[in-house]
C-alpha cells in the first residue's frame, strides 16, 4: 500500500502526489490526514484503491470512472460529481450534492446527506447508479433523477428519512425509502407504490452490501416498512409548450 | 369554440405551369401538400405551412409562391397580428409559447448605430491584398509576467486556444441540430483552423478526430461527459446561460432522442434531456470556482476553461466575478442570439444587447486590472464581418456565431427548429430529412462563409491602417456611434460620429 500524508499538502499538490503514486504503479492508496483538499480522485480511472483518512473537500471522485475510494470521516459537497464507475464508501455523513448526474457506480453513506443528494442521477445501458444513505438526507432528494436508485435506510428510527420536494421533476429511476414520507414533501412528479417482490429482492441486495461495507452485523429492516416512490411520467413537461 | 389554427401564409400555386409532379407533396416536412386522388392534382393546406421554402426553390416548375396571409387577423399599431395569434394560441392551449432561432424583436441594434473609421492621408491604410495582415488569435489567460528558461522559452504559460481568425461555432448540441450539421461545422472548423463548440449534447464517436477543433460543453445536466469527453477538445466550456433564454435552461424533448443521441448524451431512449437553467452545485462565485477546478484537475490544466453567461443586467460584475473565479475566456451570449427553442417571453423580454454587455464588461475588466486575465468572446447577433469587426472594437478576442453559421449550411430562418421538422436536416433527427443536408457540402459552405469574412476583416483593417487584429480589441477611438443618446454612447464607451 502506497501512503500519502497530507497534513498541511495543498489540494493540487496532493493531487499532483496521487497521480505520481498512480503511474508509479500503486493499486492501493492511503491519504492519511485529509483535511478539506478538494478534487481528490478526479477523472480517475483504473481498479485502484484509495482509502481517505479524515475529511476529504468538495467534488471527491468527480467524473471517476472505476476506482474505490474509502473515506474513514465526513465528506463535504458533490461527492461523485458526474462519476461513470465506481465505488465510494463514506463512513460519515456527506455533503450537498451528492452523486451529482452520476452515471455509474455505487455510493454508500453510513451517515446522513444533505441537500440534493442524487440529483440528475442517471443510467445509461447496463450502467445504473446506486446511492445509499444509511441515515436521512435533506431536501430536493432525487431532483430531475433521470435513472438509477437511490435508497434512504432513514437510521436510527426510520422516521422523517427524506426532506421536502423530495422527487421534484423526477423522471426516471426509483427510490426505496424507509418509512412514510407524506405527500406534501413530494415533488409533483412522483408518486409512491409499493415495493413489489422484485424491489424486495433489490433491496436486500443492496442491504447486504451495505452492511458488509460498514461491517454491520444487525441492521436488518422489515421490507414492508420501504415505500417505493416513481416518476409519475419520463416526459413530465412534455405538455407545458405550444407552437405559436 | 377555439380559434383553431389559422394559417400565417397564403400558398400561391400558378396552374398554368404546374405539372402537379408531387415534388412538393414529398419535399414538405410540415405536410402541407396533399395529391387529391380523385383529380389527380395537388391541394395544400395552409395552416400546416411554416414558410421554410422548401417546396419553392425544389418546384422545377417555378409554380409555387408563398406570401403572408392578408387579413388573418385585425390589428393596429399597438395590438400587433403577433399579439394577437399569441392570445388565441394560449387560450387554445394554456401553453408557454415556443419560439425557435434569434429574435426579431425592435430592440435597436448598436451595432448598426456604430461606424468604423478609417485613415486618410496621416496614417496610411493597409492594402490586404499586398502585405501581411494577422488575424490569428490566442484564447486564454494571459500571464501578468513572462518567465523564461534557461534557453529563453517561456515558462509556465496558461492553455491558449490559438485560431486563425477571431469567430468560432457556438454552441448547439447534437439532438437540437442533427448530426450532419455538426459534422460540417467541425470540418469548417478544422479545415479553417478555429473551433466548433458541442453545445450540450456529447460527443458523437464519429467527431472525436475533430477534437483539436472542439470546444467540449459541461452544462447542468451534465449529459455525455465523460473522461474521454473532458479529454477530448480543445477547451472546455461551462455553460451558465445562453442569451436566447437567459434564466431558463435546456429541454431536449424525447422525441428527439434517438439511439445516436441517446447512445452520444449517455441516457436513455426517448427520455426528455432536461438541462435546468442552475447548476445546482453552483450558488456563487466561489462554488463556479469549484466546477472550474474540478475541471482543470480533470484534465491536468492543459485546457482553457470558458465560463458561459447570457448578457444580463449586472454582467459586468458578474465576469467579473467569474474571471476572478478561475476562467481563462469568458463567453458573453447578448439577446439576439439564437437557439433551438425558448420561451418567446424570454427570448424577446429578457437579457441586453451583446454590444452594451461587452462594452461594460471589457471596460470594467480594465478598471479593475484584470482584463489580461481573461479572454472575451460575444456572441449572439453576429451577422456578418463588420459586426465581428466592431465586436472587437469594443473589447472582445473573438466572436462566437451559430445563426450566420446555419443559414450557410441552408436555414431559411422559418424559426421552426423546435418542432423536429426542418425542411433543410438541420434542426432535426429524422433520418430523411437529416440526409438532406450533406455534410461535405455544409462544410464548404461554413468554410467559404468563415475565408469570406476573414477577407472583408482583412479589408476593413487594413482600411483603419491597422495590420495586426491585435492593435483593434478595445480600440473604441476606431468607433463612432451615430443617432444614441449620450448614456448609450457612454455604456459602449465611444463618441458621436463627427467629435
Amino acid at each position: 500500500m502506497f501512503t500519502i500524508n497530507a497534513r498541511g499538502v495543498y489540494y493540487k499538490e496532493l493531487n499532483q502526489m496521487v497521480r505520481q503514486a498512480l503511474s508509479d504503479g500503486a493499486g492501493e492508496i492511503l491519504i492519511k490526514n485529509v483535511n478539506g483538499q478538494c478534487y481528490i480522485a478526479d477523472a480517475l480511472r483504473g481498479s485502484v484503491r484509495f482509502t481517505l483518512e479524515g475529511t476529504p473537500g468538495n467534488n471527491l471522485a468527480a467524473y471517476m470512472d472505476g476506482p474505490e475510494v474509502i473515506i474513514r470521516g465526513n465528506a463535504q459537497d458533490a461527492v461523485a460529481n458526474t462519476m461513470n464507475s465506481g465505488t465510494i464508501v463514506i463512513h460519515g455523513d456527506a455533503g450537498d450534492t451528492l452523486g451529482y448526474a452520476m452515471r455509474g457506480g455505487e455510493i454508500f453513506v453510513r451517515g446522513n446527506a444533505g441537500y440534493r443528494a442524487g440529483i440528475h442521477l442517471k443510467e445509461y445501458g447496463s450502467k445504473i447508479p446506486l446511492i445509499v444513505v444509511g441515515g436521512k438526507t435533506g431536501d430536493f432528494l432525487g431532483e430531475y433523477m433521470a435513472g438509477g436508485i437511490i435508497a434512504v435506510l432513514g437510521e436510527p428510527d426510520g422516521l422523517n428519512s427524506v426532506g421536502r420536494w423530495c422527487g421534484t421533476g423526477m423522471h426516471g429511476g426509483v427510490m426505496y425509502i424507509r418509512g412514510e414520507v407524506p405527500d406534501y414533501h413530494l415533488g409533483n412528479e412522483v408518486r409512491i407504490c409499493k415495493p413489489d417482490a422484485g424491489d424486495e429482492a433489490i433491496l436486500s441486495g443492496i442491504l447486504s452490501r451495505f452492511r458488509r461495507h460498514f461491517k454491520l452485523s444487525v441492521a436488518t429492516y422489515d421490507l414492508q416498512s420501504f415505500i417505493k416512490l416513481v416518476p409519475k411520467s419520463n416526459r413530465p413537461y412534455g405538455n407545458v409548450y405550444v407552437d405559436f | 369554440m377555439g380559434f383553431g389554427k389559422r394559417a400565417l401564409y397564403a400558398i400561391e400555386r400558378d396552374s398554368e405551369s404546374c405539372t402537379h409532379c408531387r415534388i412538393c407533396v414529398r419535399q414538405c416536412a410540415n405536410g402541407v401538400y396533399r395529391l387529391n386522388p380523385n383529380t389527380a392534382k395537388v391541394t395544400s393546406d395552409e395552416a400546416a405551412c411554416v414558410n421554410c421554402r422548401r417546396c419553392v426553390e425544389f418546384c422545377p416548375a417555378g409554380a409555387l409562391a408563398i406570401r403572408p396571409a392578408l387579413a388573418e387577423t385585425i390589428s393596429n399599431s399597438f395590438w400587433t397580428r403577433q399579439d394577437l395569434r399569441a392570445i388565441q394560441s394560449q387560450a387554445d392551449s394554456g401553453g408557454i409559447l415556443l419560439v425557435g432561432m434569434g429574435g426579431g424583436s425592435s430592440i435597436p441594434s448598436y451595432f448598426d448605430r456604430m461606424l468604423l473609421n478609417a485613415s486618410q492621408v496621416t496614417n496610411p491604410s493597409i492594402d490586404p491584398l499586398r502585405e501581411p495582415m494577422e488575424l490569428r488569435t490566442f484564447l486564454g489567460r494571459k500571464p501578468v509576467r513572462l518567465e523564461l528558461d534557461e534557453k529563453g522559452r517561456p515558462l509556465g504559460l496558461p492553455p491558449q486556444l490559438e485560431l486563425e481568425l477571431p469567430v468560432l461555432f457556438s454552441a448547439m448540441s447534437f439532438g437540437s441540430v442533427s448530426l450532419n450539421t455538426v459534422k460540417a461545422l467541425a470540418a469548417a472548423a478544422q479545415s479553417e483552423q478555429t473551433c466548433y463548440n458541442t453545445g450540450e449534447g456529447g460527443l458523437h464517436r464519429d467527431l472525436y478526430p475533430f477534437g483539436k477543433n472542439t470546444i467540449c460543453q459541461v452544462a447542468s445536466g451534465r449529459f455525455g461527459v465523460d473522461i474521454d469527453y473532458l479529454n477530448a477538445g480543445a477547451a472546455i466550456e461551462i455553460k451558465i446561460g445562453q442569451g436566447a433564454k437567459p434564466g431558463i435552461g435546456g429541454h431536449l424533448p424525447g422525441e428527439k432522442v434517438g439511439d445516436d443521441v441517446s447512445e452520444t448524451r449517455m441516457i436513455p431512449l426517448g427520455s426528455d434531456a432536461i438541462s435546468p437553467a442552475p447548476h445546482h452545485d453552483i450558488y456563487s462565485i466561489e462554488d463556479l470556482r469549484q466546477l472550474v477546478f474540478s475541471l482543470k484537475e480533470a484534465t491536468v490544466y492543459a485546457k482553457p476553461i470558458i465560463v458561459k453567461i447570457a448578457a444580463v443586467h449586472n454582467v459586468a460584475a458578474i465576469a467579473s466575478g467569474i474571471a476572478r473565479a478561475g476562467a481563462d475566456i469568458i463567453a458573453i451570449d447578448g439577446c439576439r442570439g439564437g437557439t433551438g427553442a425558448a420561451p418567446l417571453r424570454t427570448r424577446e423580454h429578457v437579457g441586453i444587447p451583446i454590444e452594451l454587455a461587452l462594452a461594460a464588461v471589457d471596460s470594467r475588466l480594465r478598471a479593475e486590472g484584470i482584463r489580461g486575465e481573461v479572454s472575451l468572446v460575444a456572441g449572439g447577433g453576429i451577422r456578418h464581418s463588420a459586426d465581428v469587426v466592431k465586436a472587437i472594437a469594443l473589447g472582445a478576442d473573438a466572436v462566437y456565431i451559430a445563426t450566420s453559421a446555419l443559414i450557410a449550411l441552408g436555414c431559411r430562418l422559418c424559426q421552426k427548429c423546435y418542432t423536429g421538422r426542418c425542411g433543410w436536416g438541420i434542426a432535426t433527427q429524422v433520418p430523411e430529412l437529416v440526409q438532406r443536408l450533406d455534410a461535405e457540402e455544409g462544410a464548404r459552405r461554413a468554410a467559404n462563409l468563415l475565408r469570406a469574412w476573414k477577407h472583408e476583416i482583412k479589408e476593413m483593417l487594413g482600411g483603419m491602417g491597422i495590420n495586426a487584429l491585435e492593435s483593434l480589441r478595445g480600440n473604441r477611438l476606431m468607433l463612432r456611434g451615430v443617432g444614441m443618446s449620450d448614456n448609450e454612447l457612454r455604456v459602449l464607451g465611444i463618441r458621436a460620429a463627427g467629435e
